[in-house]
């Protein structure tokens, strides 16, 4: 075990800021904790236990994630750690943290409305544009990049831009 | 040579284990059918959507197959399930496996299809099942963008020029017969409707109705007059198309019976 003098408490703070520091392969500026994706962390017997949670059902780097984390926990002294995925409650962008929305807008991807937006058939959204703040944008398709964003164009600074939908 | 004891595998059919392998093999099947359009699509961002959408419609097929391997508790896993059965044994709807045809083709059954799985996730969150239900919670979400992607699609298409419109309207008319499957149920899935670990699908028609109604109307379309239904999917029973999409889909796992990556 990693230290017989550590008690389970410390041990799992230790394990929660390790397995926070791990990012999101695809936005590569975001840790999971920012995203929200880190859900849980429970020590037992010196044996660590993560949980974690899919932003999409079908989101390929939720295997990528889980083998950062059991990476990263190995690294600092981790036996065996335990990644294992939870469903509910179902992730929402609102989870993202306030400093995750910072480093999105400075990554250039325009962080999500607020998630009670989503529902209308033929919503009008209003994203500004995480270049030049304007809000003359418009959407060219709702599906970008990754399974969570859409693309995006500035009508002010004519920049296709990334926006994170909301979800 | 071939391992013929891995030529279709056996499944412990229990009313709760043939629900989700209904709904699995919906998601599997139309989610193969949009990865077919992967570098064909009529624009780029069309491309990008359909396969956004079918990864999607994967991972939701994932989370069901996992769920009835644990019910069934028989040595069956996702893997086996999407590439050991035969076509007889899927149990999804005919409408998911229609060939895409056109653009507009695959957008009306996609827009038929999203249209009744955004009730139906919306619905299934109060099941009584709760991994049930934390699948539907996370599904309704993607559901509703497939519903408003394909919406806009319908209304650009229909409202668009002479030849989309025909187009659109063709496709309304073929397809239409493969609508009231997604409402029907069986004496088994009955019995998961009075537990409360189903929903009745049949509820959903007059929403369903309500919402196609209205987009198919604002795209200056028309819905058939002819109410009869054509079935069969549930059972087993499949159109010709099935079995072809299966020889793609199962063709590692054919030849080279439990390779891994």
């Amino acid at each position: 075990m990693v230290t017989a003098t550590l008690s389970d408490v410390d041990l799992r703070q230790r394990a929660w800021e390790i397995a926070a520091r791990v990012v999101d392969p695809e936005i590569p500026v975001l840790t999971i904790a920012d995203l929200g994706v880190l859900r849980e962390v429970a020590v037992h017997d010196g044996r660590v236990e993560v949980a974690i949670t899919p932003t999409y059902s079908g989101c390929p780097a939720m295997n990528m994630i889980a083998l950062e984390i059991e990476l990263a926990l190995e690294r600092e002294g981790f036996r065996h750690p335990k990644i294992h995925t939870v469903l509910s409650p179902a992730w929402t962008t609102d989870w993202i943290s306030e400093d995750g929305r910072r480093k999105l807008r400075e990554y250039g991807i325009a962080p999500p409305l607020a998630a009670s937006s989503r529902r209308a058939l033929f919503g009008v959204q209003q994203v500004a544009c995480p270049q030049c703040g304007s809000a003359n944008t418009e959407l060219l398709s709702e599906f970008g990049s990754t399974s969570c964003k859409a693309l995006w164009r500035c009508k002010s600074c004519r920049e296709p831009f990334d926006y994170f939908k909301c979800h | 040579m071939v391992n013929m004891a891995a030529a279709s595998i056996q499944i412990s059919e229990t009313p709760l284990v043939l629900y989700v392998l209904r709904r699995a093999d919906d998601a599997l099947i139309l989610g193969h059918r949009l990865s077919e359009w992967c570098g064909h699509a009529p624009m780029l961002e069309e491309d990008m959507a359909l396969a956004n959408m079918g990864l999607d419609l994967l991972g939701q097929a994932r989370e069901l197959y996992g769920y009835a391997a644990k019910v069934e508790a028989n040595g069956n896993d996702e893997d086996k399930f999407a590439y050991l059965r035969d076509v007889g044994q899927y149990r999804n709807l005919l409408l998911v496996e229609q060939p895409n045809g056109d653009f507009a083709r695959t957008m009306v059954r996609q827009f038929f299809y999203a249209a009744f799985a955004d009730l139906y996730w919306r619905a299934m969150m109060r099941s009584s099942d709760a991994t049930l239900a934390a699948i539907a919670a996370k599904s309704e979400k993607e559901s509703a963008y497939h519903l408003r992607h394909s919406a806009e699609w319908i209304v650009r298409l229909g409202d668009g020029t002479e030849e989309s419109h025909a187009r659109a309207q063709t496709a309304i008319d073929d397809l239409w017969a493969y609508t009231g499957e997604m409402f029907w149920l069986d004496d088994r899935e009955r019995a998961l409707v009075d537990a409360g670990i189903a929903i009745d699908d049949a509820s959903l028609r007059a929403p369903w109705l309500k919402t196609i109604t209205n987009v198919v109307s604002e795209a200056t379309l028309t819905l058939p007059t002819n109410n009869w239904m054509q079935q069969g999917g549930r059972s087993g029973r499949h159109s010709e198309h099935l079995g072809h999409l299966l020889s793609e889909l199962q063709s590692m796992q054919r030849t080279f019976p439990g390779a891994t990556w």
